[in-house]
């Protein structure tokens, strides 16, 4: 049934909602955030529709109630009742709380039913609003690496990565997997999909897919130090083709390796870090970066942990 | 200049007499620092010149800097309030020249290094060091007067909270010209505020700025709800409570219950910085993430201290300029205690995008929406007072009418955010910062004007000039739409908070527009100043003899006496029978006793509080600074203080029976002159 408000069923009733409140944020042909390009991103602008159209339900009567009673109101306006010592009504009282509560309930069913539905570690159950997901479905991997002020992106199954370009076939699902290097930021492409933070040492996921050819904008959502305004990239929406002779060009134009070390060179800070392309990636490199542990030197969190859960066993075994 | 200040911060030079500090921290190289340097010294000796000259020393500190009266440090709370205003705008006004500048192409006037000090700055100011004392201020003002009290429960611990607050506020002034601030944001979101990733002092400016404010908020917060739990006038039940006070009784409850929060994740983060621990650092087990919930933990209750007092304040201003009894008393009370209640179990919706799973960020949307039917039944509440009331358009009502107007649309963003797919487009967009300047300038700075304007006349016996109250108010009002209106509309189109720089030009119309919203708020501001230095030269045609300064209308006990009241406040404590005392008293044709006077007990003045908090100051900065001779001399003095003040039993005195009889007949002729018996 929840599902289904979102899924809007009802297309007379999607398009007049979309229609008031297109109204309500008028023009917002260039707002991004508003008309994105991804069907992630879309079902989000959706909600902030849905959501705004239900609030007016109740805004707009208290704003128009506000200028009403501060007009009719006034001391000069000696036609309008005065009773000072009127100050309580139970049928009022319960309208007051009630019709808030009841806005705030139905917002609450949505906000439970979509926070669900579009809950970034899910992987995506539909292309487009009207593509369903193919049957053998093959999810694009970007491993995603924030750093001092640059985004590095490994794909692991073409074993290829960039800094501060990234690129996608249009609907084929694609899964980040979004860690930090150094301190914590937020990893956002308006058009595409919401963001989440990228922060070290942990691992966040992101499920997306892009629906229309384009050149977007990404950047870092949360200041991480003095070169945050440099930290954007471009995220390139392209057909297959396209993507097979990008990945091409990545490949063959800059015969690089991105090995252990080629990472400890490139985490340095650097602020407006020109676009890199890395035509192989070292074995295991985004484990690495994720368990902190590029520096040979250092031991990996996972395997720290490990180590960790056997000590902590054996003292217990030791006590008993 | 360039880059030099990432080397003088970072090295680890440091002798054991001066600790970090050298020659090269003074920021010589940044020329709009040294002419503010400049200018605040000059004025300086221009302000100690002329107090000197006026021989104002001796009466500064014995009535007002040593003063335990709750009026004088209400009072002294609102300067250090618009001083501070002054500070934290002029850096609001340094933001919105620079985006104007860079958005349309320019490199603009700021470097990174400090443009990012300057929103740090920006943030702790205002919220720290301007809403708080605001907030702080008309809480010990006026409450003490509604409850009938003659002052708060604790009169020194009021002084010494007081001195602390400014404390933190001359630490993060300092900062401004020895060293630097924070380049973090206003929270301080480790591992960037680690000391891996800031070297240098500016966080340790914030933490100890922080810390010596925190204490003196902690401790008023204690005093003020212990005043009001045990110093009501007789009669005066809880639900005969002013709403102010039940606002302001709220607001304490959850600075003690909030505020030690604050000091403990501050507290670890110090020994993160100072003694290498690795509570929130990336690697030997530290998680960021802890920081971040505990920070908002206090920080989501921080936002309802900030309002609270405010829809206190509102709702006194609407009973009385409606000349009506406030509709719905009980579910107003209601509506406060769920707020208050429902403000601790909200904190995740800050962090929605840091990938909590689906229930739990449900689970916080859903809460944080709940807030809204509270509030909602509460912005109704004032207006079915306003319904069948007689509404006369003074200062306070005006500030009240946009306070509902704006609040409203804040609040509906708001909700919207807590949206969590929602939140996902929009978090630490200017969308949001639109928001929180919907709801702190449009709730928290409307409320504050509306109070200032509704009891000046009481605090010093005229009322402020109207004409200029009314370009004030129509600078900040449109000011507020015009500069926060384009940030709205530039979240939606995916700008993200903090930029110094965009590689976008055509979003330029939308900053300047935003800088010139900032000018009309700078002409409010302004106003505002020549409203009080008018009011000054003009207040014998403001003189409010007769106490009750609204034609008449008060309400709640504080109009019951004269404007100042005495520093006794009731030379009777009232008696209360009902809710809206004053007014009850009025109809019932109360007649005010003109004799049969008593000997006041009253709490002696003492400069304990603010020696020991400047010590505190002191420590802190040496702390900064890792000056450890300084730091412990100054901290052992302070318990030496301390204990020295434990043996001053010259802690009371009587105000003579004929010092009342006198304050008293003159306002017994004072009232005569005002026409009123």
């Amino acid at each position: 049934m929840g599902i289904k408000l979102l899924s809007i069923k009802n297309k007379f009733v999607a398009k007049c909602l979309l229609l008031t409140s297109t109204l309500a944020l008028s023009g917002c042909d260039d707002w991004v955030v508003m008309s994105p390009f991804g069907d992630i991103a879309k079902q989000e602008a959706f909600l902030i529709n849905a959501s705004t159209v239900l609030m007016l339900v109740i805004v707009v009567p208290v704003l128009l109630m506000t200028v009403w009673f501060a007009w009719k109101y006034r001391a000069s306006n000696k036609d309008a009742t005065y009773e000072p010592g009127w100050h309580h009504s139970a049928t009022l009282e319960t309208v007051i709380w009630t019709t808030p509560l009841i806005i705030i309930l139905v917002l609450s069913g949505l906000t439970y039913v979509a926070t669900h539905r579009l809950d970034p570690y899910l992987p995506i159950s539909r292309i487009s609003e009207d593509k369903p997901l193919p049957d053998n479905v093959d999810t694009l991997v970007i491993e995603v690496v924030a750093l001092d002020w640059k985004w590095l992106f490994i794909y692991p199954e073409y074993n290829i990565a960039t800094v501060n370009e990234i690129a996608a076939p249009i609907d084929r699902p694609i899964q980040f997997k979004i860690t930090s290097g150094s301190v914590m930021n937020s990893f956002y492409i308006p058009a595409l999909a919401g963001q989440i933070y990228a922060m070290s040492g942990m691992e966040t996921k992101m499920h997306a897919v892009i629906n229309e050819k384009g050149v977007f904008d990404g950047f870092s959502a949360n200041y991480s130090g003095h070169g945050f305004s440099q930290m954007h990239f471009k995220f390139h929406g392209v057909n297959d083709e396209g993507f097979d002779s990008w990945v091409s060009k990545v490949r063959s134009l800059d015969n690089q390796t991105l090995n252990h070390q080629g990472y400890l060179k490139l985490e340095e800070k650097t602020t407006g870090h020109p676009v890199t392309y890395f035509s192989t990636v070292g074995d295991n490199l985004y484990h690495d970066i994720l368990n902190r542990c590029v520096d040979a030197n250092t031991v990996c969190m996972d395997k720290q942990m490990h180590l960790d859960k056997h000590r902590a066993k054996n003292a217990v075994k030791h006590k008993e | 200049m360039s880059n030099n200040y990432e080397t003088i911060y970072a090295d680890d030079r440091w002798s054991p007499l001066f600790g970090k500090l050298s020659w090269d921290v003074i920021p010589f190289h940044e020329p709009i620092l040294i002419a503010t340097f400049l200018a605040v010294i000059i004025g300086g000796i221009a302000l100690v010149a002329f107090i000197t000259h006026k021989k104002a020393w001796g009466y500064l500190w014995t009535e007002w800097l040593t003063s335990i009266d709750h009026k004088k440090i209400g009072i002294m709370y609102m300067v250090l309030g618009l001083v501070m205003m002054i500070r934290g705008f002029a850096d609001a006004l340094l933001m919105r020249a620079h985006q104007s500048m860079t958005s349309s192409g320019g490199e603009g006037f700021l470097t990174p290094h400090h443009y990012d000090q300057i929103f740090t700055a920006h943030g702790v100011i205002m919220i720290f060091f301007v809403a708080m004392p605001f907030v702080t201020g008309l809480m010990n003002y006026v409450t003490p007067l509604q409850i009938g009290a003659r002052d708060v429960a604790f009169p020194f611990l009021n002084n010494f909270s007081f001195w602390m607050t400014v404390g933190g506020a001359i630490l993060v002034n300092v900062s401004l010209f020895i060293g630097e601030f924070g380049q973090t944001g206003w929270l301080a979101y480790p591992p960037l505020s680690g000391i891996q990733f800031s070297p240098s002092v500016g966080v340790d400016y914030y933490i100890w700025a922080l810390q010596v404010a925190g204490i003196g908020t902690t401790l008023s917060g204690i005093n003020l709800l212990v005043t009001i739990v045990k110093m009501r006038a007789p009669g005066m039940t809880y639900m005969k409570l002013p709403v102010f006070t039940w606002t302001s009784l709220a607001t304490n409850a959850l600075i003690v219950a909030s505020f030690p929060v604050l000091t403990a994740v501050l507290a670890l983060l110090t020994l993160d910085r100072y003694l290498g621990t690795h509570f929130f650092t990336n690697d030997l087990g530290g998680n960021a993430m802890l920081y971040i919930n505990l920070i908002w933990i206090w920080g989501h209750p921080e936002v309802y201290i900030l309002i609270l007092p405010l829809f206190g304040v509102f709702s006194e201003v609407v009973a009385t300029h409606c000349r009506k009894q406030i509709f719905g008393y009980d579910s107003m009370v209601y509506a406060i205690v769920v707020i208050m209640i429902l403000s601790y179990v909200v904190w995740l919706h800050h962090f929605f995008t840091m990938g909590s799973g689906a229930g739990v960020n449900a689970f916080f949307g859903i809460t944080t929406m709940i807030i809204s039917i509270p509030t909602g039944a509460k912005i109704f509440n004032w207006l079915f007072t306003m319904y069948k009331g007689r509404i006369t358009y003074e200062l306070p009502m005006m500030w009240t009418i946009a306070f509902i107007i704006t609040f409203v649309i804040g609040g509906m963003t708001g909700v919207l955010l807590a949206v969590p797919p929602a939140d996902f487009v929009l978090h630490n967009s200017l969308f949001l910062i639109a928001h929180f300047h919907n709801v702190i300038i449009g709730g928290v700075v409307f409320g504050v004007f509306a109070g200032i304007n509704f009891w000046f006349p009481k605090a010093f016996g005229y009322r402020l000039d109207s004409f200029w109250g009314k370009v004030s108010f129509w600078g900040w009002v449109i000011g507020f739409y015009v500069a926060f209106m384009p940030l709205y509309v530039l979240g939606l189109m995916g700008v993200t908070r903090r930029l110094s720089q965009f590689p976008d030009t055509t979003l330029s119309g939308y900053f300047n527009t935003a800088a010139i919203g900032s000018v009309f708020i700078t002409i409010g501001i302004i106003a505002f100043f020549i409203q009080l230095y008018v009011s000054y030269q003009t207040r014998d045609e403001l003189r409010d003899d007769n106490g009750d300064t609204w034609n008449g209308d008060g309400r709640t006990l504080e109009w019951s006496t004269s404007s100042p009241p005495p520093q006794y406040n009731f030379a009777f404590t009232p008696r209360v029978h009902t809710f809206d005392t004053w007014w009850d008293m009025k109809k019932h044709g109360y007649q005010r006793p003109t004799d049969g006077f008593n000997a006041i007990h009253m709490p002696k003045n003492t400069g304990a509080g603010i020696i020991i908090a400047m010590l505190c100051t002191i420590m802190g900065f040496a702390l900064v600074w890792q000056i450890w001779w300084l730091s412990a001399l100054s901290f052992v003095t302070v318990i030496i203080a301390s204990i020295i003040h434990t043996f001053n039993y010259d802690r009371d005195y009587y105000i003579p029976v004929e010092e009342v009889d006198a304050i008293e007949t003159k306002r017994t002729e004072q009232l005569a002159k005002g026409g009123i018996a």
